[in-house]
């Protein structure tokens, strides 16, 4: 089967995140005085093929922490939807 | 003969023929050794140099870590060798696990090039042996993501076992502890943002670098007579 996979990584909370902070400093001056805590992160896609959706979760979660994030500083969160069920061209 | 460093070249590494040229001025045979490189043989010590490896895609040393080049790296430095990583490589070697932590964006978002001072807190590493502790050097930075972070844990390590060898006078990017550099349990492997290469004559503002790279030259050596 393969399954489609979104990962998002984000700074861990407690570590600075200047990127964020700076995007909501800019944020009263286009009248969003409503909004607050803003965090700025990174967002990853990709397929992957596997016999079961656990499997699929488990590879995923694994590229996410020996590549996509740094677990020193970052943490990931994974959405997994099955893309094409067995038999089916995908 | 002299020692003999070698410079790896990543793709978008940029400061290789300014570290090679501080290295020759500091006394030793200095070549470039492209990242492809899967042995160092007859190299004495091994420089990442600064610069933007692989674009610094993903994040700043993270895909330089697959270069083939970096296994021959980790078995050098498991085996004595002394390492050194100099801004971009700093961030190399925190990627690799070679040394503890990460190096996040600065403090502020601001990407930083000016001199900077900063003090010798340990002479128990490859770069400071042979300083005196407290020494103030001027060296120059040039990065965006240059702040030292590492969890309390590995804070109290690196305190306790004294690797933290360089710290900024004036802090001017958020680093933890003023950290400007800091060095595995063994001493042989060794990161910092500041670029002594770029503070290696007189002509270039500051010659402080000098006898940073002069100690890892002299490290190199003893592994060369060995």
């Amino acid at each position: 089967m393969r399954f489609a996979a979104r990962v998002e990584v984000l700074l861990r909370p407690g570590i600075a995140d200047p990127e964020g902070a700076t995007i909501e400093r800019a944020l009263p001056a286009l009248g969003f005085h409503d909004v607050h805590q803003v965090r700025a992160g990174r967002s990853f896609r990709f397929e992957v093929d596997a016999a079961d959706e656990l499997t699929a979760r488990r590879r995923a979660e694994d590229l996410a922490r020996q590549l996509l994030a740094n677990p020193v500083i970052e943490d990931s969160e994974l959405v997994l939807t099955v893309q094409a069920p067995a038999g089916e061209p995908s | 003969m002299s020692a003999r460093v070698g410079v790896v070249v990543f793709p978008g590494t940029n400061c290789e023929h300014d570290t090679v040229s501080a290295f020759e001025r500091a006394g030793a045979t200095a070549t470039l050794v492209w990242h492809t490189e899967e042995r160092l043989g007859g190299l004495d010590a091994v420089v990442l140099p600064g610069g933007f490896a692989h674009g610094d895609y993903l994040r700043p040393g993270a895909i330089a870590r697959f270069s083939p080049v970096m296994d021959a790296v980790a078995r050098f430095a498991a085996a004595g060798g002394p390492v050194l990583g100099i801004c971009n490589g700093f961030q190399v070697l925190t990627e690799s696990g070679l040394l503890p932590g990460a190096l996040v964006k600065n403090r502020g978002l601001r990407f930083l090039c000016a001199p900077s001072r900063v003090r010798v807190t340990s002479v128990s590493s490859v770069l400071t042996c042979g300083l005196a502790p407290g020494t103030e050097l001027g060296i120059p930075v040039n990065h965006f993501s240059g702040s030292y972070f590492c969890d309390d844990r590995t804070l109290a390590e690196l305190r306790d076992a004294n690797r933290v060898v360089l710290r900024y006078v004036e802090n001017p990017n958020g680093s933890i502890d003023d950290i400007a550099g800091i060095t595995n349990a063994e001493g042989n492997v060794v990161g910092l943002m500041p670029h002594p290469e770029r503070a290696s004559d007189v002509l270039l503002g500051s010659a402080d670098g000098l006898p940073l790279l002069r100690a890892l030259v002299a490290a190199a050596a003893d592994v060369h007579a060995a």
